[in-house]
Parts: C-alpha cells; structure tokens; sequence
C-alpha cells in the first residue's frame, strides 16, 4: 500500500535508512551531551553509536541475540549479553540517566517488568514503538487481514513482535503502574509530528516516562 | 596440523630476573626464571603487545609448533596466527610459562640455591598477583610498557583481571573468557579433592618425590580425572559417551566397562606423565586464593575500581565450573564502575572447556573484538 497515495500529499514516506536516523534524533534530542544511558534491546548498538557520536554518551546495550551481539561489538559498542525479560538486576537503581528501550518493547513478553525496571535503574526511560492502532494498521485489520505497515513491516507469521498495542493502550499501563508521561511525541510515516489524533494518526509513538513522585 | 595460518616454528626463550621476588603469601624467590615464546613483531611504538596467559595445565606454547616435537602444537594455536582472531600479522603475542610452572619457567622441578636439590615441596605457595608481578617483570625486560591486551581463560582469565589491578596503567584490554572473579566452595572443593588425590598418595613423600626417584602418578591421575569431569557438560559427555561399552558387554568386574571410563583413564595417565605435582598442587592454591574482593569486604565493585582496562568478557552456556552467573558478577562489577565492558554469553555445548574450542561464533567475537583494539 502507498502511505503517499493514501494522504495525498505527494510525499514519500520515509525510507528504513531515514525513518532511522529520525528515531535517532528524537531520541538524541532528549539526551543531555555526556550522560550515561542504557539500551534495552539494542541491536547491532547503532543508536549507541549515534548518541555517542552525537551527545558524547557513555553506557551499555542489552541484547539477548547472538549476532546483534556480535554487531555490538564489531561497532565498538559495550554491550552486555543478558535476556532482559529476566530483569536487570545487575544494574544499581538510578546508575544511569536514561534507560532506553527503542522500538523492542513490542518484541518482549514481560512489559510490566521491564518498565518498572527501567525506571528503578534510571531516572527516566524513553520508549518508542509502533503504534497498532494507527490509520493504516486499522484499515488492513477492517480488511481483514493483519496489518504490514512501515513500521509494522512483518507478516503475521514472522514478527518478532509478541505485544500489540496502542498509543491509548500503553498510557493505560502507565498509569495503572505509576508511571508519569513527561512527554510523548508521535509521528507519522513521513517523519511529520502528529498532533491531531495521535492514536489515530501516528505511526510511530516516542515517551519519555518516570516514576510518579 | 594444519599449517595453514600457523605461526609455523617457535622456541621457547628465557627470562632470567636476577633481583629477588616478594610474594604475597609471604617469603620471596631469590631470583626466577620465565620460559615463554613470541609470535609477530613488537611494532616501533610497542603497542601491539598481547599476553596469553594459561590455565591450570596449560603453558608458554601457544601457538605453532616445536623443530624437535611436531606433534606438539601450541595449545591455543586455533586462536593465534596469521589471519586468526588473535592475528600475529597485527600484534606481538607472548605466551608465559607461570611461575611454580613444570614447563621450565622456575617452580618446584627447579633447583633450590639454598639446598642445590630440587625444590619439591619446599617451593613457596605462587598467588594469581605473584604469576602478574612477574610476567611485569618480563614485560619490562621486552620494553613493553601497555599491553595492548591481555587475554585468558578460565585461571587465565583471572590474570587478566589481576593485571587490570594490579597495573591498571599498563593494560589496555583485558580478555576473560569462562573466568570468576573468585572461586565458589564447589569449585574450592573439587580442587580440594584433587590435591588430596596427590597429598595421600604413597609415592608423594611430603612433596620430596623427586628426591625418591618416583612420581605420585596415582594421585596425579585422579586429580587429572576429577578436573576433567568439570571441564565438560553432562550433555556432551552423554552425547560424547553415552553409556557406550568399550568392549561391547558388561564385565561385571571393575575393569573398563564404559567408554567414559576409558576416557577419564586415558586424560589421567597422559596428564600424570608429564605434569608436575607439586606444580598441580599450587597451582590450584592460587586459584582457590585468587579473590580481589577479599581485602573489600567481599564487594568486588570497590575491588574493580581501580581498573582502567576496557573489558571482554565471554562465558559459555553450558560451563558449570565457572557459569556465566559468575561472569556476570565480573561484568555488573565493573558496570558498576562505569568501565567499558562487553559480555558475550556463547551457546556451546562443550562446558568449561569450550574457551578452547573454535566455535564459530566465539571466535567470530574475539576476532571482532581484537580488530577493535587500535595499536
């Protein structure tokens, strides 16, 4: 399906090269030069690199997947290899300024955990996922079929996804956790800020999240 | 062997430190010598230096093998060479026979100047800090002033970790592969029970074997046994050995009836033929000893903080002698610190002794972690 088409403004919608680096800035945009941050689910450790390219940051990567690993440290990135659904109970509370868990909370099975986590070992977390509830992924589901979207862009039987949730949705948990939403941004496929209808409208929710005082 | 990216032929080098030793348990060494080998070019600037450092039976040969001895290839000769991980065309490798060594490095087989016999049991007890402080000595001896890494196993990786503390100035990176940052009671009770193998046999005369003519091969080979149930998993030795019959039945007698027992037998008359006692005896001290955390309290984070070394960390999934539990308490030690540490927890199923091995995914890890190492 064409997003362009679709919202008849002639533009493309942004490639998986693009749609990366823009994560990358919202989230870098939210890192004060020089703090010491964790990510959860990282990868091959690129948003560590970029952060420390960019916000001059120290900290670790988590990853449970052998090859992202292996990417982690050709990237001279320190990752640290433990299944994060276990917790992180390694990690002292409040040892980092920012727990980050971008795009890979939706891959993981126990959600509650791992937020409460992120915010006992740091001051604040920043999350971003997919959202399922967005225009596009409610159009493919009224047609019958499970959504493939851009950043929904797996089959049904292939996802590394195990929770499917909303922008609504997920402050929903907030709340019944105890969890504050500093900020929440939302953006559509384009890289454009959705503010009308974010649940409706953004393809892509960004949170800065922490403990109620 | 192969000798496709070998380092070929290698002799083994001495040291001679002609200047006393403290060690830490007290007491000194007049002088020591260090056996050890190289392998590539120390470059103009000496900052491409590795140290290999070995385990409980290993040695100074490391990798290529010996003019006179063949068959005898280096003992981590998968990891080290041209175009492997540990690339010889990029670093300058060392290997070094530890003190209170039986590979000719200066231990209980050496003559005693006091008494001009052979040291036997009279060899001083040799801590994880003395094998550091005198491999410094060598370092010193080859101008190599920052190691741009050290990297070991199990008891070698604990050197690693020893050398981050002990000279945090003079290690860039330090490599600990299937290590711990201490010993549990398990892993202090099966050592003990190896060295009551060797203090009980009839043939160990106190230590003065050699002053007898004999070798306590008994109780040599079934410390040598024991260590080998423990290097392996219970799954591979049941894929390895199963209930396999060696002479297809049951003897109903206490002969060789399994495949596994001839194995265990076999390790243990090898192993008893040419390693010292009193050197396994030791040997085993210093790592029941080995414990930074000691002198904090048992808080190993505050041990760490003096390390500067960026870290590799590696364990193996299926390693009961030091579990990846035990790695982690390394890792989240320095975590703790704020020092760089990578950890990579490898699915093998070889236990304890697949630090050895070259699993591909392994030594795809430290081959990318030492491309990284800038010298």
């Amino acid at each position: 399906m064409t997003h362009g088409k679709l919202h008849g403004t002639g533009m493309n919608p942004l490639t998986a090269k693009e749609r990366e680096r823009f994560d990358f800035a919202v989230i870098a945009n939210w890192i004060a030069p020089g703090e010491h941050v964790l990510d959860l689910g990282c990868g091959d450790g690129r948003l560590l690199r970029y952060l420390n390219e960019n916000k001059n940051i120290t900290g670790y990567g988590v990853e449970i997947d052998d090859n992202s690993v292996l990417g982690c440290i050709r990237n001279g990135v320190d990752v640290i290899q433990i299944d994060i659904e276990g917790g992180l109970s390694g990690f002292e509370d409040k040892s980092f300024s920012h727990a980050i868990i971008s795009q890979a909370l939706q891959t993981m099975h126990s959600t509650e955990r791992i937020l409460g986590e992120m915010l006992r070992v740091a001051g604040e977390a920043i999350v971003s996922f997919p959202n399922f509830a967005y225009r596009v992924n409610r159009e493919a589901i009224a047609a019958g079929h499970m959504p493939v979207s851009e950043d929904l862009p797996y089959e049904w039987y292939d996802t590394p996804n195990v929770r499917f949730f909303t922008i609504v949705d997920f402050e929903a948990l907030c709340n019944k956790l105890g969890i504050e939403i500093h900020e929440r941004l939302a953006f559509d496929v384009f890289g454009q800020p959705v503010t009308d209808d974010p649940n409706l409208n953004g393809s892509l929710a960004f949170y800065r999240l922490a403990r109620k005082a | 062997m192969s000798l496709e990216n070998s380092v070929g032929l290698v002799a083994p080098q001495r040291f001679c430190h002609n200047a006393p030793l403290a060690l830490k348990g007290g007491g000194c060494l007049p002088s020591f010598e260090l056996v050890y080998e190289t392998y590539g070019t120390l470059n103009a600037a000496r900052s491409n230096a590795v140290l290999v450092c070995h385990a409980l039976s290993g040695s100074h040969h490391v990798a290529g093998i010996h003019a006179d001895n063949p068959g005898n290839v280096g003992w981590w000769d998968n990891l080290v060479g041209p175009g492997k991980p540990l690339d010889t065309r990029k670093f300058f490798v060392i290997g070094v026979n530890n003190l209170g060594g039986c590979y000719g490095s200066t231990g209980p087989l050496s003559l005693n100047p006091d008494t001009g016999k052979r040291y036997g049991a009279d060899f001083p007890l040799i801590t994880v800090e003395d094998w550091v402080a005198a491999q410094a000595k060598l370092a010193d001896h080859l101008g190599i002033d920052t190691w741009a890494a050290i990297i070991g196993g199990s008891l070698g990786g604990m050197q690693a970790i020893e050398w981050s503390l002990q000279f945090p100035e003079r290690i860039r990176h330090a490599i600990a592969i299937a290590s711990a940052p201490k010993l549990s009671a398990q892993n202090i009770a099966f050592n003990e029970v190896a060295r009551q193998a060797i203090l009980s046999d009839p043939e160990f005369h106190g230590g003065h074997y050699a002053d007898h003519g004999v070798v306590p091969t008994r109780g040599l080979r079934l410390a040598r046994m024991i260590g080998h149930i423990t290097y392996l998993s219970d799954d591979q030795m049941d894929e390895k050995f199963g209930r396999n019959l060696r002479n297809g039945e049951h003897s109903f007698s206490y002969g060789v009836d399994f495949e596994i027992e001839s194995y265990l037998r076999h390790q243990g008359d090898k192993f008893a033929g040419f390693f010292d006692a009193n050197t396994y005896l030791l040997t085993t001290k210093a790592l029941d000893y080995f414990d930074p955390a000691y002198a904090y309290d048992g808080n190993l984070s505050a041990a760490l903080a003096r390390a500067k070394a960026s870290f590799l960390v590696a364990s193996f999934t299926t390693d009961w002698r030091f579990s990846p539990a035990r790695s982690r308490e390394i890792v989240f030690a320095l975590t703790r610190n704020r020092r760089r540490v990578a950890y990579a927890e490898i699915d093998c199923d070889a236990g304890h002794d697949s630090f050895l091995l070259d699993d591909a995914h392994y030594h795809a890890v430290l081959r990318a972690y030492l491309e990284n190492i800038k010298v």
